[in-house]
């Protein structure tokens, strides 16, 4: 068990290597960095623009850009926000936080309403309740992030029982911690619906063809047979076995999640990663871009590693070597 | 009495058409079936795919809502019977079904497939006594304590149906359904496991309805045969009976159908013609006219009553006994 965890850490390795190495290629590919810009600037001599680029290596091929960029990582320094003008490592972990936050509560508020209502909807199957699921389903699927994000932007102007936009009030920090916590949740909730709400119809209807498949299932009609009552076939027959597909997804909803989170982000004015990789990238600060790209393969190969754990925690047939 | 009475039992499942229409018709997978079962006797079912022989099992153990009819086992009807105490009365009939991957739970070990019976009817009292109770029921069925641990992927098929038969024998049922117990299991196996039935039946006086598409498996088990088509029965007797002397002209048609050792066997195989009708439109009259190599006029318009016509032998059919003739040294067919 343990040498398996060490084994999928050390996996992590090269895969991030090639993330970032593939990264950094796609960057010096489009023309320009950082301080291109500046040099339309009259008031900046062409001589300091030259003497930042060679600070930053800028002025070297994107191959020993990278090499300088990876020893630094080795050090644990993950280079120098341009931009920012702060190093990268100060500016990440403040918005990689926020977009856990916002992930996690996304993905809890996804899986708590999906799972009970997918086995809801199978268990009352063709009933007026699974129609209505269905329906619901159906809706989250078909409305796209973008357009649920600035409803819900509307929303909250609209009726102001929400805040519009942002990770906290401008006076959070003049706040007691009790009414910090609450100003925190106040602002995360909006757009933790909106990021839940396409991956929720998505695994309500996965949960409901599972659930149906295993109530199908013969070893289900066997415990009837034995005389044990209904919600404990339900409960331990039939949905221990429908949700091993449920864990395997569980690894490509947080995938969904950070994609989505991108999007939420940026229109919701979220202070998270999507939102910094996307001004990152078009300001040209490529350590940075790097810095997020790595970190959100990061988040993303630990959520497929936990969700292989789960499946082998789960179900007795799957052992891992 | 008899131990299990059914009478006139029918399943009937409506047939839906599209969204919009109602139903107006329904699948007659059972249709008007009456017979009884003597407390330890084993009582054979036979008939091809399709013919409603694991509805008529399931609906018997109200798996399957019968539409009409009354099952009455120790005189209770069991069609009547509702949430807790038809839950409770469960412990008197048990199923074993035909496929051993498919009906044990993947997620239990064998020691909780087992005990989950015991729990559920509350019958050990104890830790000790319900592991005691597992490992007897284990070695009754020919499988070893040690097993108790494992999953049933660990198994084969033989082993995973001596699991499922461990499961029914836990609560110490007065009668069980074998619904093809041995119909996915290799050869080899199909024969431990219907000895193993037969042994546990002598010890302790257990009831089959034994369920099979192959007359040569029931034979060997059972005492008196039925034999279905279309959802009903078209003849009953002793096993010997039905297999030496065939009165319904479908039997006869069956039992040719059974390989034989010998190689100069001048038995000819009945072919019968066409395909199984439809159980939503079964045919007017006799139901097996359009098959029947012997049908008369009045097969198509008559339904034959279900009669008497040797001592303890019923048939359904109006030329019950007429044996079909079959072309004298026909080109060798091959089987349809």
């Amino acid at each position: 068990m343990w040498s398996y965890v060490f084994k999928r850490l050390l996996h992590m390795i090269p895969l991030l290597l090639g993330v970032s190495l593939l990264t950094f290629l796609l960057m010096s590919l489009a023309p320009g960095n950082y301080y291109t810009a500046l040099l339309q600037n009259p008031q900046i001599s062409p001589d300091t623009v030259a003497r930042l680029k060679a600070q930053f290596h800028l002025d070297q091929p994107w191959y020993v850009q990278y090499f300088y960029w990876l020893k630094n990582v080795v050090r644990g320094d993950f280079g120098y926000s341009m931009a920012y003008h702060i190093p990268a490592t100060s500016l990440i972990v403040g918005r990689l936080w926020n977009t856990f936050l916002l992930s996690f509560f996304a993905l809890i508020i996804a899986w708590g309403v999906a799972i009970p209502l997918g086995i809801w909807a199978a268990v009352n199957k063709d009933s007026w309740i699974d129609r209505a699921c269905s329906l619901f389903a159906f809706v989250g699927l078909s409305v796209p992030d973008v357009l649920l994000s600035l409803l819900a932007l509307w929303f909250a102007a609209a009726t102001g029982w929400f805040p519009v936009g942002g990770a906290q009030s401008p006076l959070y920090d003049f706040l007691p911690s009790a009414q910090q916590f609450w100003d925190r949740a106040h602002h995360l909730i909006l757009p933790a619906i909106v990021l839940a709400a396409s991956d929720l119809a998505g695994i309500m209807r996965r949960m409901r063809s599972c659930l149906l498949d295993t109530l199908r299932a013969e070893y289900v009609t066997a415990a009837r047979a034995r005389g044990l009552g209904e919600g404990w076939v339900v409960y331990k027959h039939a949905l221990r076995n429908a949700i091993n597909p449920l864990l395997t997804i569980f690894g490509y909803s947080l995938a969904a999640l950070l994609s989505g989170a991108f999007i939420v982000e940026n229109i919701m004015a979220w202070p998270g990663l999507g939102r910094l990789t996307m001004e990152a990238f078009f300001a040209k600060d490529s350590y940075l871009v790097v810095d997020c790209v790595v970190m959100a393969t990061g988040l993303l190969v630990i959520g497929n590693f936990v969700a292989d754990l789960l499946l082998a925690w789960s179900d007795p047939r799957i052992r891992l070597k | 009495m008899s131990l299990l009475e059914v009478k006139n039992l029918k399943v009937h499942f409506p047939v839906k058409h599209g969204m919009f229409s109602r139903t107006h018709e329904f699948v007659k997978a059972v249709d008007d079936v009456s017979f009884a079962i003597e407390p330890g006797e084993t009582l054979g079912l036979v008939g091809e795919s399709g013919c409603g022989k694991t509805t008529l099992g399931r609906a018997i153990v109200r798996l399957v809502e019968p539409t009409a009819g009354n099952v009455l086992l120790d005189g209770e009807d069991v069609t009547r019977m509702n949430g807790s105490i038809l839950r409770a009365r469960r412990r008197k009939f048990q199923i074993i079904f035909q496929d051993p991957y498919g009906s044990l739970n993947p997620r239990m070990t064998v020691e909780q497939i087992v005990g989950e019976a015991l729990d559920i009817h509350k019958l050990t009292d104890s830790k000790p006594a319900r592991q005691k109770r597992i490992t007897e029921l284990l070695k009754a069925v020919g499988l070893d304590a040690i097993y108790a641990q494992r999953y049933p992927h660990e198994f084969s098929g033989g082993q995973r149906q001596r699991i499922g038969i461990a499961r029914a024998l836990a609560v110490e049922p007065e009668l069980i359904i074998c619904d093809e117990p041995v119909s996915a299991l290799d050869v080899s196996v199909q024969a431990q496991i219907i000895n193993l039935l037969r042994d546990l039946q002598q010890e302790r006086g257990i009831a089959y309805l034994f369920i099979a598409h192959d007359l040569a498996v029931v034979e060997h088990i059972s005492r008196r045969v039925m034999v279905m088509y279309l959802g009903k029965i078209v003849e009953t007797a002793d096993a010997k009976a039905i297999i030496r002397d065939p009165q319904h002209p479908y039997t006869q048609a069956l039992i040719s159908a059974i390989p034989e050792v010998d190689p100069e066997s001048k038995r000819q195989r009945i072919i019968l013609p066409g395909d199984v009708p439809s159980p939503i439109h079964p045919p007017g009259g006799c139901p097996f006219h359009p098959r029947c190599p012997i049908a008369e006029e009045r097969c198509r318009t008559e339904v034959p009553a279900f009669r008497e016509v040797a001592k303890n032998h019923f048939a359904a059919c109006h030329l019950a006994g007429t044996k079909i003739d079959l072309p004298r040294n026909p080109a060798r067919r091959e089987a349809v």
